[in-house]
């Protein structure tokens, strides 16, 4: 793991390539993240993977959190691990509600990371999280006519009528 | 008309097949949709989340303790990993060392699940190829670790063994004889499994050459675990990365150098003898000493105690009834599963439920890499490289 300093070195780095990428960093329980702003998850990304001396080559896990409450409300995890060094490193993106209708987005990863490909379809199943440019975004644990995010923290648990005859007859 | 029908062809007209969800080839509740031109794939497509049941969500409803007996069974045949994978990112979470023999302990008990989930992959492969006898060899080793389970948890699958802090019991008197013949007794079965496969003619031309992926795109599709050592990677995160006692011990990762199917039924085999070498190893090392932490904030107290002291009773009324409070934060926490990297992400809030559990299940990932696997080969080759990638529909659904 890069520890507090270096964590704030690549900090800096990144912020010399793009400007206002950064949002905050995070040190705790021995492992380092950085929040990022969703505009330049992609840029964040490609840089953590190609610049020389960090090289994060392998996207061990992509998973999104809903931090209701909180603003911005949703953030999309990418555990990044260096193979050589045994390093990990975590990159949030903090992704606003956007309200009413319309879905948070943000550029999917699957061009840098194939293995992406399966993750952020279930990101997208259970938060709604549109990922703009993935190959095949559609549900993929979840019946294709589901309507809703159940992982939400606002979707309630046990909020689904079971479509018995029974129920349907006497519940209508 | 015939000009028309001479202009068609008829040799590589394409049809869709679906297969599954109901087929025992696939192994659980998967339903392929396969591009077919003659007998060879050309597209294939997994189409999953049958057995979907929500755990993720349901243990947003559940004190951190509660959870442990949901994850279980999500990925069933390897649920000590499932629980450790969760214990871990808790403790990690409130910063709560576990005591050295309850490492061990725990190294012993997920070394035996990993032979058992090894053995159900053998059994049901083998089955798929036609080799039936396997599957009998197989589950008769495997109803040996069943029973080691059993005596030392009280139930057979799905144990709620691994408690954060430790385990919840010691193991009983004449559990360490038991598993020492059976860990004497492993790698001669091993060889006769090899003995019964490895000069098998039919075993042989299914497997050898049969859905290779190279060792980069595995890497790229995010593929961990056996599939990835059989193409030659050496990457195994009980080496890589610190946990349990695993540094303690001597044990070595075995590699393949082709990656195709007969690898991956190599590196599996001869993973089953390493574990059984790990198991000796923290046997005979195994210290004496408390079982589980003594932080009654997150353990429950001795049975003992509850009729003698006040302090211990509160404790455990307030355990059971609300549970602890973990303080907010998140954590990562991954292990080395039988199918591959194991990730357990915990997000608290404060409270005494988790905000969010999230497994990052290596059979869900590595299903990825199957498309690769079976493109331009046989349907029958399919059928083999499906069983090699050992998806348990459990953990891909959860």
């Amino acid at each position: 793991m890069p520890d507090a300093a270096g964590l704030e070195l690549i900090r800096g780095e990144i912020e010399a390539d793009h400007a206002g990428a950064v949002l905050d960093t995070g040190f705790e329980h021995g492992r380092a993240s950085l929040a990022i702003a969703p505009e330049q998850a992609l840029a964040v990304l490609t840089w953590l993977r190609n610049s020389p001396g960090h090289e994060y080559g392998f996207l061990s896990s992509l998973h999104a959190a809903d931090y209701l409450p909180a603003e911005p409300r949703f953030a999309v995890h990418y555990e990044l691990l260096n193979r050589d060094r045994v390093e990990r490193i975590r990159v949030k993106a903090l992704l606003a509600d956007p309200g009413e209708d319309s879905l948070p987005e943000i550029d999917s990863c699957c061009e840098l990371f194939p293995t992406a490909e399966f993750q952020e379809r279930e990101v997208f199943d259970f938060f709604g999280i549109v990922f703009r440019g993935h190959p095949d975004l559609r549900r993929i644990l979840l019946p294709e006519d589901y309507v809703g995010w159940p992982q939400r923290r606002d979707f309630p648990v046990g909020g689904e009528p079971v479509t018995f005859t029974y129920n349907e007859k006497n519940y209508g | 008309m015939a000009e028309q029908l001479a202009s068609e062809d008829r040799t590589s007209e394409v049809m869709t097949v679906n297969i599954g969800p109901h087929h025992p080839a696939t192994h659980g509740v998967l339903r392929l949709v396969v591009d077919l031109e003659g007998e060879v794939v050309k597209d294939l497509k997994p189409v999953i989340g049958y057995v979907h049941t929500g755990i993720e969500k349901s243990c947003e409803d559940k004190s951190y303790w509660k959870v442990i007996p949901f994850v279980e069974r999500m990925d069933y045949v390897s649920y000590f990993f499932q629980m450790e994978a969760f214990c871990g990112a808790v403790e990690r979470l409130v910063e709560l060392e576990i005591p050295e023999r309850a490492k061990h302990l725990r190294v012993i008990f997920l070394e035996l699940n990993r032979i058992h989930s090894h053995l159900v992959w053998l059994g049901t492969t083998a089955l798929d190829l036609g080799a039936i006898s396997m599957l009998w060899y197989c589950f008769r080793e495997r109803d040996r670790i069943l029973d080691l389970f059993e005596m030392a948890a009280g139930q057979r699958m799905h144990t709620r063994y691994f408690q954060v802090g430790g385990v919840i019991e010691d193991i009983p008197l004449g559990f360490e004889r038991k598993l020492r013949e059976f860990i004497a007794e492993m790698p001669v079965r091993v060889e006769q499994y090899q003995a019964l496969l490895d000069r098998n003619e039919v075993f042989l031309s299914r497997t050898k050459n049969t859905g290779i992926v190279s060792r980069e795109r595995l890497l790229e599709l995010g593929v961990t675990g056996p599939l990835l050592r059989a193409a030659g990677e050496p990457w195994d995160l009980r080496k890589a990365f610190d946990y349990l006692a695993y540094p303690k011990f001597d044990f070595k990762i075995p590699v393949g150098t082709v990656g195709d199917n007969y690898d991956r039924y190599r590196v599996r085999v001869a993973e089953m003898v390493e574990s059984t070498r790990i198991i000796e190893q923290a046997l005979d090392g195994l210290p004496e000493g408390p079982f589980i932490a003594d932080d009654r904030k997150y353990v429950l107290p001795p049975r003992s105690e509850l009729s003698t002291s006040m302090e211990s009773l509160i404790h455990h009324f307030k355990l059971v009834t609300e549970g602890y409070r973990v303080g907010p934060g998140e954590i990562y926490y991954a292990i080395e599963s039988p199918r591959g990297e194991l990730g357990c992400f915990v997000l608290a809030d404060g409270s005494a439920k988790p905000a969010r559990v999230h497994f990052r299940d290596p059979s869900f990932v590595n299903l990825q890499a199957f498309k690769d696997m079976s493109v331009d080969s046989y349907i029958a080759d399919m059928i083999c490289s499906l069983g090699m990638l050992d998806p348990i529909l459990g953990g891909v659904d959860r």
